[in-house]
Formats: C-alpha cells, structure tokens, sequence
C-alpha cells in the first residue's frame, strides 16, 4: 500500500478521460483499469471517483448512462463525448510536456547548469 | 441533444433533487457491490465482502454531497441554496422582514396602481382600428373642437388628406321601449361615422351616408353592446324593432362590438343615431352655430399629420374669404380624441407624469429606507459575516447573499403591493364618479402593469441591496473578531458623515416633497370650495328638465316653463324658483359673438367679444344667489312684445362699455344686428371652469329668446331629500312623461370640481404614505443609534450627564438629519407645486398656512419618530448596563 503514489490535484480528470476513452465504463471498472494501466502504483480513494466523474459530465466532456455490467448488474456507463477527445488530446499534449521538461530538469547533473 | 441533457441535467439538480439523489445511492451502491463481488471471489464470505467493500469506499456521506457540489455547482443550484439560506436569515428576524416588506408592498403598490392609470389614460389606445392615424382636428389659437354642420361638411368634401371624416355631438335623449322612458346618453353622429372608423356590427347593420337624404330622414338608433346587454338581456330580435327618442319613433338597426366604447376614452355612450334628425333648421343649415363636438378621421396613408394640417388650413382659408360673417381664425391642428384632444390631454398628461414622478420618489425614498434598513443589518451581522469569511466563504458568496435577501424581499413586497393595487384598480375601474353622466375610469391592469411593477421590485431589491456592499467588502474578519461587539460603530458615533446618514437626508427630503405638494392641493382644493362662483350653491336644488326632449315645441315651450315656476313656487319652504337654460359650472357652455352698437359689419372677426349666454326666467338671478350690482331685474314684462334688454356681468360692461357705471341703459349687438340694451349688472362669476380668468356674460329674458334647455334652481332650506320628492311629485301632476333629474347645486359641482378633488386625494394619499416613511426611516435610525450607544450614554450618565445632554447625544444627529432634508424637501416641493396650480384651482406654495403645515408636519414627524428611541435612551440604568458587559 504505502509505495503507492497519491495522485496530483488535477490529474485524476486526466486519468479518467483516458480510460474511459478505450472504451465505456462504469464507475468501478474506470478504478480498476486506473490501477492496471498505472501497475497499481496509483492510490485513488474509491469514493472520491465520483464528484470527479460527476464534474466532468457536467463540464459535457463524458456522457453517461444505464447499463448491465459483466457480473449481470445495473451499472452506469461512461463514455467520453467529442468534446471530452479533444480535451484529452489537449490535457495529454500538456501534460507530455510539464512532463518532459521536469524530467530535464531532474535528470541535468549539476556541474552543466 | 447534448444541450438537452445539460439542461436535462441541471434542472434535475433542482427540481429532482430527490430523484438525483436515489440515482446517485444507486451508482454509489453499485460500485460497492462490483467491489464486493470481486473481494467475494477472492474468498471471503458475501456478508464480510460487502462490509469491507463499504470500509474501502469511504465517508459515502461526504462523497455524496461533494458529488452534489461538483454537479450542482451552476447557477440554479447555488441560487437555491442561497434563497433556502436567505428564508432561513430572514425567519431569524421577523421583524426586519415584517418592515422590509410591507414598505415596499407599500411602494410597488402605489408604483402599480399610479402606472395602470397612465397607461390606461395615455399609453392604451382607443379601440378603433388603426388608431395610430386617427386624429381629432381643432381649430384656430384657442384650440377648439367646436364646429358647424356647414363648416364640417366643407372641411369633408374639400380635404384630400383623411379617409373619411366624421363628427358627432354628445347628446342626451328619452329613450322609451314601451312604457318606461328613461335618459341616457350617446352620440349624435354624421352618416360616415361607424364607416369612417372601421367599425363592423356585432349585430344587425349600421346606417351610412346613403341612409340620409336631409333632415329627418334617418330615424334609425344603434345601440352598445354593454346597453343592449344590461337592458335587453341580449335579445337577437331587438334589431328592426321601433322604440321612441324624444317621443319620435327610430327603428334599431344594429348593435356596436362589446370591445367599442365610442371615441372618448371615459364617456361610453349607449346609443348612436344621425345628426340630421336633429329638430330645427340652426343645427344643419347655421354656419355659425358651432356645436359639433369634435370632427375627426384617419389620416391617409402616405400623408403626414403635417400635410393634412396644410390642406385643412386651404380649406379654411376657402371658408373665409367665402363666409367672412361667420367663419374667422379657421386655421387648424390636429390632436388625439381620446381625451378631447388639447382640451385634456395635456392636462392629464401633466398630471399623471407628475403623478408619476412622485410614485417614483415614493419608490426612492422606501429604497432609501430599506438601504439603511440594509447596511444596520450588515453592520450587526457584522460578527456572523467576519466568521464565515474567516471560515473561507468568499466575499462574492456573501454578497450573493445579501442580494438574495434583498431580491426576496421586493419580490415578496411587489408581490403583495401588486395585489393590493389590483384590487383597488377593480375598484376605480368599477367607479362611476359623477353618476349623471356614462363617466368610466377603465383601469383595468393589464400585462405591461404587471411587467412593470416586476421590473420596478427587481430594480428596488438589488438598489436597495447594494446599499450595504461597500461595508461587506471592507470587513476584515480579524479587526471584528477582535474588537467584539462594540468595536465597529465607532466610527458611527463620530463626525464621519456615512452612507446611512445621506439615504436618510434623500429619503426625508423626498417625504418633504411629497408633504409640501399634498398641502398645496388640500389648500387650494379647500380655497375653491369657498370662492366665489357667482352664484350661492348652498341650499339650492337643480331640476334638470329638457323640454324639447320630452316634446315641447314653439309656444308651448316658455308656457310650460312658466308653469312649472309657479307650480314649485306653491311648495313650502321654497323661496324662490328661476331657471336657466345652462347651469354655471355645469360642464357646457354656450357662447355668442356680441358687438359694438357703432359695429355695422357683424362678420366673427369684428366681433367685441364672444359672451357666455345664459337664457333665464326672471327670478334666475336671485334664486341662484347672483348679486345685482346695478340697474334693476329682469321681469315678466320683458317679453316678446317689449323692446329687448339684458343683464350683463361687471367683466363685459368692462370689456364692452368700459367700465361697470358707464354700461346702465347703453345698447350692444347681437350676431343677428338686433340692439340689446343694458338693464343691470351684475356680479362676475365662474361659468365653464373653476380656473378660468373673468369671462364676459349676459343673462337673457327667456321670453325674448326662447330656449327649451331647462335647469330650474329652487332656492329653499328643506331637507334637499323631501324638497326633491316633493319637486318631482309637484311636475309629474303637470307631464308624467317628463324627463327629471333633481340633484343639490353642491352635487352640481361634482363635475367642475372633479379635476381637483381627484388630484388632491391622489397627493393626499402619496403625501400620507411618503410621512409613513420618512416616519420609518427617521425612527429606525434614531432607534439604531440609540441602541448601538446605550454603553456610552450610560457611562455618560454614570459621569453625571443631565437628561438633555444624553438626549442630544442619542438623538442629535438624526434630528439633525431631519432638518436638513426637511429644508430641502421644501424648496423642492416649492418649486414642484408650479405644476400644480395647473390643475388644481388656486394652488400657490407661496402661502404661510401651508409652508407652516409642511414644517410642523416634519416636526411631528421627527417628535413622533425620536419618541420612543428617546424614552429609550433616558431609561439606560448604568449600573445594569456596566454589570452586564
């Protein structure tokens, strides 16, 4: 439990928008796939999921609806919607690059600066 | 559908919060059990998964209304919480609310009822098609509506600019359906008239100009939807039935639409019949017998009201070189007939703008007042409001707040003063304020009525809320929390002139104002009442009798008229009995063209001065009260076979001869060259209008000039109710199908002074309402400073400060404040009491009566307001009140 990372504020919209542009999810399964893809080295309380999934179906970037998962139970489904795409590929491009350049900067021995 | 869903979405944030909330558990619970079977399948039991899956979940509360934030967070959701917190605030304090709302109930009310009187006087039209290009046409400097028959049809057939013109008379007939005659009023019309206004039948058909070939020939009636409706009970079959007017037989042809009320907005007549069976040739053949009421029509399409005035001015001008005798100063300009054109209208428009103006003042001066109410409450809040900040709420989620609280209160108050005014409209609108004639005040409200006090509600609440903004944004949480309760008025008690301080100086000047004008109109009002008229109203009765209505004609006309003298003078108790053929003051007026005796062409334009004509039987003069201030009466003797002679009053001996000694026996000329000579004078006196300047008069012998127009003036000191049945018993012996009305000569007056008397209850009641808030205002102040200062002035007292130093300690400032705004509001009102004294008779603010009524009014108002504060402030027992801190 404890080498697990907890994630920046405002990450976890990031997170959520790619996984659930691989495909619809509901709530629970939008946690399992964060764990998975991120090797569980991500710590997302459960319950703070949702004001986070609620938000953004407000903001229009994912819409929602009623569904049966696979252990045969009602569920509700989030799929991103156009807008939300393009909000991911913007978000992922910015990210990628706060991203690289803090690596730079760590990864800089001191004696170049 | 995207847009759909938010809405969708947003509205189920506030409409179906509880279904929002089953579908949220329902999501919550979900996850729960998904969790709970996965820790299933690793092997613990069902009832153990779930427990852990629910640990591992969380504070599901908490989550819930974070959810609830993040989904909830638009403008709707928030601003249901900030009403549901603001309903909550005010509960808190009943009292503050109570105040808030009734003051504005108050102002929204008087806003409402004022504007639903302008728009039903100036702003809504006739309902007459294409009432945009309807006027009314007036003629010469003085403006008149008058016309001749002769001139009317010129003016028709020569202009190229109306589609069509029409005219009527307003008249007053005997209407009899079989066996029940009865006086109503409607219209005398020309042919065109329902043609020319685009007016189709709601039953039977109307007449047209075909209908007429010359006089008499067209005895058919068109009733009103509304007489129909009360007085035939919306019989289909009345149309082709024969009734009798004046005794002659008309056949009904038709019935007006229920939406057409003439074209007068507050005279509805209840019939319609063509002018040319009017009795006698001087209505249709008499050029300068003007008495066509108004001549109006549609400009064409395509012509400007200033074209149309061109071409009527070259047909005047046609009629002047044509008939320099009778026709003179035929220039013309157009107006709109709704309120007789310049005859009211700009009176009325005056009048109500004024009105206007002044409801809006009330509406300030409540703003004002609530303001302060406002900025007292935030600066008791002030504690609350520094703990929420320090708490992390952000000053734009207090002030959101606070304008909650502001809104809700005018809607609340509009709300109620809306319906307050709504009922009084119903009344005014069901009012008929001189009963004698079909008068209506249509007042009804309509959506713009309601438009505009929800505006007005609007506008006050967030006026009124931002009162207090500057205040909230200054508070720094740590300074309040520090200093505690007393800390923040500090700055209150010393020199520092605040907000609050100016909204109560505006809010008193603005009551000053309203008191000021209210006193000028109750002064002049009462003024009018006792000046003199020329004649005595008290102890008189009127009996209102039109022969030729009730079918007199020639000879027999002056000897019923001699009749019924003789037979009310047998009554007991009367003194004398004289008539005349128009009442003074009574709403018409007849005039004349006089001239010199030297004058031998008598066209118009030549004429010495145009005279008020009054036909009467000898004892008029003394049984109406008139002073002879010259030569002798009028007698018996003064008859057909004598030569003609006349009274005349002081302003034409003046005007005619000079002065009032030199007129006695001299001789003038009447329109027809006849010499009248001068046998007494007498008194000046009113005759059309209470405001109008000294106008020539003469009073004429009925027996040299004969008129079936007939108002007997008895003179008695009976009870006016048994006077009246013993009248009325007395002239049915002699004609039981005679037309009466019997009214006292102060009734009489109704109609002259109606102008006035509505004007000053109108500022009465604004007066009264604006003493009301400034009675508030100066109290909730002078209560507030006293409250907020008790410690002081107890410790002042504990030093040994007499009675009358803490008095001018609590109380100074806002007495201060008092005079201040008193004096302003006074000027002010000075200066607006100009207007008035065009409607009210004899308004001048340059009297001491009232400019003492105004201060002494303000100064009871101040007395009355400090009162209680002040009892307040001299009971403040310092060792209680140094005890308890």
């Amino acid at each position: 439990m404890n080498d697990q990372a907890q994630i920046l504020p405002g990450t976890l919209d990031l997170l959520i928008l790619r996984t659930v542009s691989l495909g619809p999810l509901h709530g629970y399964g939008i946690l399992l796939r964060i764990g998975q893809i991120s090797g569980n080295a991500l710590f997302i309380e459960q319950g703070a999921l949702y004001p986070g999934l609620f938000r953004l179906v407000r903001q229009g970037l994912l819409k929602a609806s009623w569904g049966t998962s696979e252990n045969n139970r009602r569920a509700k489904f989030y799929e991103l919607t156009a807008a939300g795409r393009k909000r991911l590929r913007e978000e992922t491009a910015s990210w990628n690059r706060l991203a690289t350049a803090i690596a730079c900067a760590l990864a800089e021995q001191p004696e170049e600066v | 559908m995207k847009l759909f869903d938010s809405l969708r979405f947003r509205f189920a944030t506030l409409f179906e919060r509880s279904q929002m909330n089953s579908e949220m558990d329902e999501e919550l619970r979900s996850h729960i059990q998904h969790r709970a079977d996965d820790l299933q399948r690793s092997g613990l039991d069902r009832a153990e998964a779930e427990r852990r899956a629910r640990i591992e979940f969380g504070g599901r509360e908490k989550f819930k209304q974070e959810i609830r934030e993040a989904a909830g967070g638009n403008f709707i959701g928030t601003t249901a919480q900030d009403v549901r917190f603001s309903l909550r605030a005010l509960r808190k304090s009943p009292g503050f609310a109570i105040a808030a709302v009734l003051t504005l109930a108050l102002a929204i009310g008087a806003n409402a009822v004022v504007f639903a009187v302008l728009n039903a006087l100036i702003l809504r039209p006739l309902n007459v098609p294409d009432q945009d290009s309807l006027y009314t046409i007036e003629r010469g400097s003085e403006k008149q509506q008058v016309t001749s028959y002769p001139d009317y049809l010129d003016l028709r057939d020569r202009n190229r600019s109306f589609d069509g013109l029409t005219a009527y008379i307003l008249t007053q007939v005997v209407l009899d359906t079989g066996g029940n005659p009865s006086e109503i009023w409607g219209y005398e019309v020309t042919g065109n008239y329902f043609d020319a206004m685009k007016i189709q039948p709601y039953l039977g058909r109307f007449f047209h100009v075909s209908d007429e070939h010359g006089p008499s020939s067209a005895p058919y009636l068109v009733i009103s939807y509304a007489y129909w409706h009360t007085h035939f009970q919306d019989d289909r079959t009345v149309v082709g039935r024969v009734v009798d007017v004046n005794k002659h037989p008309f056949t009904i042809l038709g019935v007006t639409p229920p939406e057409f009320n003439g074209t007068l907005l507050f005279f509805y007549p209840d019939f319609f019949l063509p002018m040319v069976n009017q009795e006698g040739p001087a209505l249709l053949n008499d050029r300068g017998h003007r008495n066509i009421f108004m001549v109006l029509g549609h400009v064409k399409a395509g012509v400007t009201p200033a074209q149309a005035i061109a071409d009527l001015n070259s047909v005047g001008a046609y009629l002047e070189k044509t008939y320099p005798k009778e026709d003179a100063d035929m220039t013309y300009s157009l107006a709109r007939p709704a309120l007789i054109g310049d005859m009211l209208g700009p009176a009325v428009k005056g009048f109500m703008t004024g009105m206007m103006l002044l409801a809006g003042l009330i509406l300030l001066a409540a703003c004002a007042n609530l303001g302060s109410l406002f900025a007292a409450r935030a600066a008791d809040r002030s504690r609350e409001l520094a703990l929420r900040l320090a708490l992390g709420s952000s000053r734009k989620r207090i002030l959101r707040g606070v304008f909650t609280e502001a809104v809700l209160i005018s809607l609340v108050g509009g709300a109620l003063g809306l319906l307050g005014s709504v009922a009084l409209l119903r009344q005014l609108s069901a009012w008929q304020p001189i009963p004698e004639y079909p008068m209506h005040v249509p007042v009804y409200p309509d959506a713009k009525v309601y438009l505009v006090a929800l505006f007005l509600a609007l506008a006050s609440g967030f006026l009124f809320g931002a009162v207090p903004v500057r205040q909230i944004l200054r508070t720094s949480p740590y300074e309040v929390v520090k200093a505690g309760s007393t800390g923040i008025i500090a700055g209150s008690a010393g020199g520092r002139i605040t907000l609050r301080d100016i909204l109560l100086v505006v809010q008193i000047a603005i009551c000053a104002v309203l008191v000021t004008s209210s006193l000028v109109a109750l002064r002049g009002l009462a003024r009018s009442m006792h000046s003199n008229f020329g004649f005595e109203p008290e102890n008189r009765m009127l009996v209102d009798t039109t022969l030729s209505m009730a079918g007199y004609s020639g000879d027999r006309v002056p000897a019923m008229q001699r009749r019924m003298i003789e037979a009310l003078q047998t009554i007991p108790g009367v003194k004398s009995v004289g008539f005349t053929s128009q009442i003074p003051l009574g709403g018409g007026a007849s005039t004349e063209d006089v001239f010199t005796e030297q004058t031998t062409d008598l066209r118009t334009s030549n004429a010495a001065a145009d005279v008020h004509v009054f036909k009467v039987s000898p004892e008029y003069l003394h049984a109406a009260g008139t002073t002879l201030l010259a030569g002798r009466g009028l007698s018996w003797q003064d008859d057909g076979n004598s030569p003609r002679v006349a009274i005349v009053n002081a302003q034409f001996a003046r005007r005619i001869f000079g002065s009032v000694n030199n007129a006695l026996s001299k001789h003038y000329k009447t329109e027809d060259g006849t010499r009248v000579q001068v046998v007494g004078i007498a008194e000046d006196g009113k005759y059309y209008q209470l405001t109008e300047s000294p106008r020539p008069a003469m009073f004429l012998p009925f027996l040299q000039s004969s008129t079936g127009m007939t108002t007997l003036v008895v003179r008695s000191e009976r009870d006016p109710e048994q006077l009246a049945g013993a009248i009325r018993n007395k002239l049915r012996g002699m004609d039981a199908s005679l037309p009466m009305f019997i009214q006292t000569w102060t009734h009489g007056l109704d109609l002259a002074l109606f102008p006035s008397r509505v004007a000053t209850v109108a500022l009465g009641v604004l007066g009264l309402m604006g003493a009301m808030l400034s009675l508030t205002g100066i109290f909730g102040m002078a209560a507030y400073s006293v409250s907020k200062r008790l410690r002081e002035l107890g410790i002042r007292m504990a030093l040994g400060a007499r009675r009358k130093e803490v008095l001018q300690a609590a109380l100074g400032r806002p007495l201060k404040l008092l005079a201040l705004g008193s004096t302003a509001g006074l000027l002010l009102g000075i200066l607006a009491s100009r207007v008035l004294a065009f409607i009210v008779y004899e308004a001048t603010p340059r009297d001491p009566l009232v400019l003492g009524g105004v201060v002494l009014a303000m100064l009871l108002l101040g007395l009355l307001a400090t009162w209680v504060p002040a009892q307040r402030a001299l009971s403040v027992n310092p060792l209680i009140l140094l005890r308890e801190e």
